[in-house]
């Protein structure tokens, strides 16, 4: 990649300044000397990929400074809000159940992400994830005993003692101990490759555009789930009301510099993932604690009060992540689940009281929803109810006939008052689109070759896996394996 | 309970929590929580008593503050043990406490005459009618306050359950935290406040098995005190003191390094006064028995038994009650552990 003289140059003093402009490529500050942040190696960003990054660099003997855009409270990006990884792993451990073999995980991978993957990264992934997880805990990771586990995900997926926020806390303690650099209010602004043996870039630390070197940089910035603009690109005006799951500062800003630098993109560039979360969330980071687990135990409605979706499709962990484009797709994007008493208390708790009302006509009135519409929905839904025995745990027999559209299963009659509801809207989690990279976490840049000095980790660069579709857990796996790689082969690059 | 700011704020940051869930490894509080949807009265007191306060779930936080939910577990927590404590004492005794301690150090002041002995400074008939009187009265403020909070937990007799919460409590379990130790008193894991807590119970109990064994040769073998080093009596006591002088300065040492956005400021009082007194009337004892045979001796009684007196007539107003609620708060998780809710 040659050197450009477009965009901005660095200001010889550091100033204070807002920079929140993406400045592409910049040449070297005329003096050039003067690096504020000099190592051999530079992370950017600040989550789970990055701190894996950072700290095997370290290991690896070179020199590492991180540059972390959030503060240090809000450090750790959508990580922070995790809770447990994907392991392949022969046979029981203390953290994990029974045994997930290669072959099953990988079926998982083909399954859901319909074969969009790069079979050979995908492999060398599930083969690194047992010895990952080793690695973790001589960091410092702790892990919660095998057994309970809400999700029921005890067998293949290992939970973090205290979640990803704990895991963090202990990263960035290992890498304190290490005499790892953390810099925090760190936003990276501009990359430079030029074709010698220094990577340069600008970086905002705390308002000061100022400038940092390195001999290789590992980009584990997240994808552009927070940058409402660019969202707006894929989503048109829909996109105004989502409400981002995770952190706010990943905006997507080394994506696009590499992208637009000819880095080759991988990943689905239009898609999200986006499940239903309740509509009175913050914009970002509700995290965890904002996602409903009741939309099969009743019906959704659109704000017209018309059912639009069959909510008992499937079991629930298989279909939790459609909803949030099918609300997406409604008028306003918003949609409220309505369920009766009978069900209140069979799905997790969560963090927002439902709005009741002792008749449905009532609760339209307390939702702000038509109320002969609503009326009109649910004397539909319960009177086409069939019969059957009720089993949250299971496809039962509880279904409709003559609906459209159906409840192929879970359905009952709403008929026990109070009634409640809950408002939804989508809820992003993280976006498809990242830049391709080998088996050894090298960025493929426009003349097709792979960077030995720009490595990518974690989200940035999943789409290689996860072309589209989810598997729970996949995401830190993906930051684990391949931020330990991108660090290694830093420290090498720099070597 | 009344509905308080801090209950109210307890049922909010639960609320979330019960939601959440990420913490369930760390302690019994929140697999307790777990079987809960709503949290109020009787429930958050349980809940806050069967918390120990290491923070842990506050580092662990990704709604910790500055985030908007401002989530502070540990912090919540500790206010509402406080307004428990207050619950469950038995109010008016509070009151003859003060007036008992004061009395008592008045009347080894007053009793006091010359001589080399123990008994000559204070008549032995004299120290175990005060002593007396205060025990009675403090049994009954405690047993007042364990019954209280007993009925408001639910607990009943199980006897493995009591075998599970008794191995809790003696080994204080959940301060190991699976072996890391508690967050305490700063971000950083450490067994410190486990090891000085061991000191400070187990040296208490020494002491008072060292007072049992002198009562029995007193009374049993007619053997008058003082004894001699190496007698059992003056072993017990000199071991548990020396635990009693290391745990409860280590326990204030810690307190003072302790992260203040994961503490209720208002116990400060309670906690310091308890562990002064425990740590006072361990080294006036301890004194005692290096100046048992010099004219110091009568002095270093009077001020011994004083203290021994105000500790003992506050027990129920202070620090103490925590190892009596929050043993049967493990109690009672025991039993639910086990299914019997
Ligand atoms: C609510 C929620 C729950 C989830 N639960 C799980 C789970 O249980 N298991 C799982 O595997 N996955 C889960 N995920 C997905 C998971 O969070 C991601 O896959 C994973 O965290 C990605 O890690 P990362 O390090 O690549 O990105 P992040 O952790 O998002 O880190 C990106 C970092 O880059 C920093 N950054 C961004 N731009 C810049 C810049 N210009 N300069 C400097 N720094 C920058 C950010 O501040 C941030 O620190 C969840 C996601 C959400 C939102
Ligand atoms: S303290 Fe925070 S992380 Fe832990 S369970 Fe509660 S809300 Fe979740
Ligand atoms: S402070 Fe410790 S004991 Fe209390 S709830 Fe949190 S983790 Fe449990």
């Amino acid at each position: 990649m040659a050197r450009h003289k477009v965009a901005a140059v660095l200001p010889e003093e550091p100033v204070r300044k807002e920079c929140s402009t993406t400045e592409l490529r910049y040449d070297l500050p005329r003096k050039g000397e003067g690096s504020l942040y000099q190592s051999d190696v530079v992370v950017i960003g600040g989550g789970n990929a990055a701190l894996c990054a950072a700290l095997s660099a370290r290991e690896s003997g070179a020199s590492v400074t991180v540059l972390e855009s959030a503060p240090q409270a809000f450090r750790g990006g959508n990580s922070r809000h995790t809770r447990n990884m994907r392991c392949m792993h022969p046979a029981p451990t203390d953290v994990l159940t029974d045994s997930y073999p290669e072959e099953e995980y990988f079926l998982d991978l083909m399954r859901v992400t319909s074969g969009d993957t790069n079979q050979q990264l995908a492999r060398m992934l599930i083969r690194e994830s047992p010895r990952a997880h080793a690695w973790m805990r001589t960091n410092g990771v702790r892990f919660q005993r095998a057994l309970g586990g809400t999700l029921q995900l005890g067998r293949t997926n290992a939970f973090f003692l205290g979640g990803g926020k704990a895991l963090l806390n202990a990263y960035y303690a290992a890498a304190r101990a290490r005499g790892i650099q953390v810099v925090y209010n760190a936003e990276v602004t501009g990359l430079c490759v030029p074709p010698r043996e220094f990577v340069t870039g600008a970086v905002c630390v705390a308002g000061n555009a100022t400038e940092f070197r390195a001999k290789a940089v590992v980009v584990a910035s997240g994808g552009f789930e927070s940058n409402f603009e660019w969202l707006q690109e894929a989503w048109g005006e829909a996109a105004q009301n989502f409400l981002v799951r995770g952190t706010p500062y990943n905006q997507g800003k080394l994506l696009r510099l590499l992208l637009e630098s000819g880095a080759r993109p991988v990943g689905d560039p239009k898609q999200c993932h986006a499940v239903a979360i309740d509509g009175r969330a913050p914009r970002y980071d509700g995290g965890i604690v904002t996602r409903l687990d009741c939309i099969p135990l009743g019906i959704v409605v659109n704000r017209e009060g018309r059912r639009f979706y069959d909510e008992g499709e499937d079991l629930w962990p298989k279909r939790y992540a459609i909803w949030g484009r099918l609300v997406a797709q409604q008028p306003g994007q918003i949609a409220w689940a309505i369920i009766d008493s009978k069900v209140l208390g069979k799905f997790m708790p969560s963090v927002f009281p439902p709005v009741s009302g002792q008749t449905i006509g009532e609760l339209a009135e307390a939702l702000g929803l038509p109320r002969a519409a609503l009326e009109h929905t649910v004397a539909g839904f319960n009177q086409s109810v069939t019969p059957g025995s009720f089993n949250p745990e299971a496809l039962d027999d509880c279904g409709t006939t003559g609906l459209s559209p159906p409840k192929s299963h879970w359905a009952q009659r709403i008929d026990t008052p109070p009634f409640f509801g809950y408002p939804l809207r989508p809820g992003i989690t993280f976006t498809y689109l990242g830049v391709e990279v080998n088996e050894r976490a090298q960025v493929r840049l426009a003349d097709g070759n792979y960077s030995p000095r720009i490595l990518a980790a974690g989200e940035i660069m999943a789409g290689n896996i996860l072309g589209k579709g989810y598997l729970a857990g996949l995401g830190m796996t993906i930051g684990t394996v391949f931020g330990r790689i991108a660090g290694l082969e830093a420290a090498r690059a720099a070597n | 309970m009344p509905q308080t700011d801090s209950a109210a704020e307890g049922a909010r940051i639960l609320t979330i929590c019960n939601a959440c869930r990420y913490c369930e490894g760390y302690c019994a509080v929140f697999p307790a929580m777990e079987h809960r949807r709503a949290f109020a009265g009787a429930d958050l007191n349980f809940l806050a008593n069967l918390c120990h306060n290491c923070a842990e779930c506050y580092y662990a936080c990704q709604y910790a503050p500055p985030h908007a939910f401002a989530v502070n577990v540990p912090r919540v927590l500790a206010e509402i043990r406080a307004q428990s404590y207050r619950q469950y004492a038995w109010s008016n005794g509070r009151y003859t406490a003060g007036v008992f301690a004061l009395g008592a150090v008045l009347a080894f002041v007053f009793a006091r005459s010359a001589g080399p002995r123990f008994y000559d400074v204070i008549p032995h008939a004299f120290m175990v009618a005060v002593f007396g009187t205060i025990s009675g009265f403090v049994l009954a403020a405690l047993a007042i306050g364990a019954i209280r909070s007993a009925k408001e937990f639910g607990v009943r007799w199980d006897t493995k359950a009591l075998a599970r919460a008794a191995a809790d409590v003696l080994t204080l379990e959940y301060l190991r935290s699976g072996g890391a130790g508690c967050t305490y008193p700063t971000e950083r894991h450490s067994g410190a406040r486990r090891w000085f807590h061991h000191c400070t119970f187990y040296g208490f109990l020494l002491c008072f098995a060292s007072t049992t064994v002198a009562a029995l040769y007193h009374y049993g073998l007619g053997r008058l005190a003082p004894y001699p080093y190496t007698s059992l009596p003056v072993l017990l006591g000199t071991f548990g003191g020396v635990g009693l002088l290391v745990g409860p300065a280590g326990l204030y040492w810690l307190k003072r390094r302790r992260d203040p956005a994961t503490a209720d400021a208002n116990q400060n009082s309670m906690d310091l006064t308890f562990l002064s007194l425990l740590f006072a009337t361990s080294l006036t004892g301890l004194l005692l028995l290096v100046l048992r045979a010099s004219s110091g001796m009568a002095p270093m009684l009077l001020i011994h038994l004083a203290l021994v007196a105000a500790l003992f007539a506050t027990l129920p107003y202070g620090k103490f009650v925590h190892g009596i609620y929050r043993s049967l708060a493990l109690l009672r998780y025991a039993l639910e552990q086990r299914g019997g809710r």
